[in-house]
């Protein structure tokens, strides 16, 4: 739970509590980016940055990306993530 | 040299395997009399049983597995007072799920939502704050944990819930800081210790200024490190450096993510919300002082502490370690966890007695998850 897992912001979803979508390995999540906001949030889409439990940390290139997410596959981290993501619909839905 | 051929990049990967090598051999350090580096980080330690890099590295290099796991260092009485809130019958409690299977001195979360208790597993504090918006007669309490790297996300969640006035929102806040634990283990006279690997994430939130006692007041090497395997094998490389050099410097391998400053917005928030407790209880490593946060008082309408009346606000508290657990030893380098007579038999990832069996960033369970591979290798 201490690493970020890289992901690709797609969208604003709502300026005034700047929150965005990003894609984290092809899974839609919607983000913080209170940690990296710009003026103009717009200029944001489309670059990558790590994520961590909600919040973007930390704007990165596309390559240091791949790495990154490579490196969390190979350590079950990125899958756990992605798992821990899946499970928190359910947890605001009430089923859990 | 089997492993080698996972990494990313081979030939860079042997280059500084055998600079890392040379300089192990000039310094004249053998497995009798080894240079020990820490590693503080929890990922780093599950990378280096992941790809095997304390059979790559020479005999002559120890590493010890430093404090760097949150779920690991959680005193099971933290468990306890989590379980008691949780058990109220208005609270839905929030927790990451690496948090569900701690064992408390009675049960862990996952044996209290067995036993009725709302409680609910998620991603994020921002996810808790939804639940909150969407149940207003409930009371809805994030379980907050982890080092620098979480804490901004608890902050800021407090901060949004405060422009919401969200009140059915609180946080059970168990966030801890990486340097004091650092201090406390340099100032143990039994730890020896040549050098460490710095935590690459932590300090995308807290830059590398943080660590400059370590250099000036004790010193050490430290080089903070990125996750890849290679990363790690450079940083120790640069820890070697400096020793051979007779340097003792902050150095930053992972420059690509770490600014030398930190993340501005994410240390406001921290400062805002948060201020140190005059000491806090370390699994293993009993209380540090200013070890760890609490919420200042002008948010304390969602201090689940206040609210509830539980931990360090309600009185004297007792710590206490399971028979024959031995995670304190294990988490002070003073033993390895195969020294442990319940490992592996008495304490495994399924049913974990202490906590470094519980999460795959615990040595316990790094060294079970990838001790089959090791013996087969021997």
């Amino acid at each position: 739970m201490c690493l970020g897992i890289p992901g690709r912001i797609t969208e604003i979803t709502d300026p005034a509590r700047l929150m965005a979508m990003v894609d984290i390995s092809g899974v839609r999540r919607e983000v913080s980016l209170a940690c990296i906001a710009k003026p103009d949030l717009q200029e944001l889409i489309g670059e990558w940055a790590l994520i961590h439990v909600g919040f973007a940390m930390s704007l990165i290139d596309a390559e240091e990306a791949a790495k990154t997410l490579e490196a969390l596959r190979s350590l079950g981290e990125a899958q756990e993530t992605l798992e821990s993501m899946a499970e928190t619909q359910i947890a605001l839905e009430g089923r859990g | 040299m089997k492993y080698v051929e996972e990494f990313r990049d081979p030939a860079a990967a042997k280059t500084v395997l055998a600079a890392i090598a040379q300089i192990t051999d000039a310094l004249k350090a053998t497995a009798d009399a080894p240079l020990r580096i820490m590693e503080i980080c929890g990922g780093h330690t599950h990378a280096i049983f992941r790809y095997g890099l304390e059979r790559l590295t020479p005999p002559g290099i120890e590493f010890i597995h430093g404090p760097g796991c949150p779920v690991c260092v959680l005193p099971m009485s933290r468990i306890d007072e989590c379980v008691e809130i949780a058990e109220r019958d208005e609270v839905i409690f929030c927790s990451f799920g690496d948090a569900m299977r701690v064992p408390g001195t009675g049960k862990s979360l996952m044996q209290a939502k067995a036993d009725g208790a709302d409680i609910r597993m998620v991603y994020s504090p921002l996810d808790a704050l939804e639940i909150a918006r969407r149940n207003p007669d409930r009371e809805i309490v994030f379980f907050g944990l982890g080092f620098e790297t979480t804490t901004p996300s608890t902050a800021l969640s407090i901060q949004q819930a405060t422009r919401e006035n969200l009140r059915n929102f609180s946080v059970f806040c168990n966030h801890i800081t990486v340097p004091p634990p650092i201090k406390a283990l340099l100032d143990d006279p039994h730890m020896q210790l040549d050098g460490f690997v710095g935590p690459g994430h932590v300090s995308m939130v807290i830059g590398t200024h943080p660590y400059d006692f370590i250099a000036q007041d004790y010193g050490k090497p430290i080089v903070v490190a990125g996750f890849e395997p290679l990363d790690l094998l450079q940083s120790v490389l640069m820890v070697l450096q400096q020793i051979r050099d007779g340097r003792a410097e902050v150095e930053n391998q992972y420059a690509r993510v770490v600014p030398e400053d930190g993340n501005a917005v994410s240390l406001a928030a921290i400062a805002d919300v948060y201020e140190p407790r005059p000491s806090f209880e370390w699994r293993g490593l009993g209380e540090i002082e200013e070890s760890g946060l609490r919420i200042r008082s002008a948010y304390r309408a969602f201090d689940a502490e206040e609210k509830f009346a539980v931990g360090y606000g309600a009185g004297p508290r007792q710590s206490s370690e399971p028979e024959g657990c031995a995670c304190g030893q294990v988490m002070t380098g003073r033993i390895k966890p195969t020294d442990c007579a319940q490992y592996g038999t008495g304490c495994t990832p399924e049913l974990p007695l202490g906590a470094l069996m519980v999460s795959s960033e615990g040595a316990c369970a790094a060294y079970y998850q990838y001790g089959a591979v090791y013996e087969a290798a021997e």
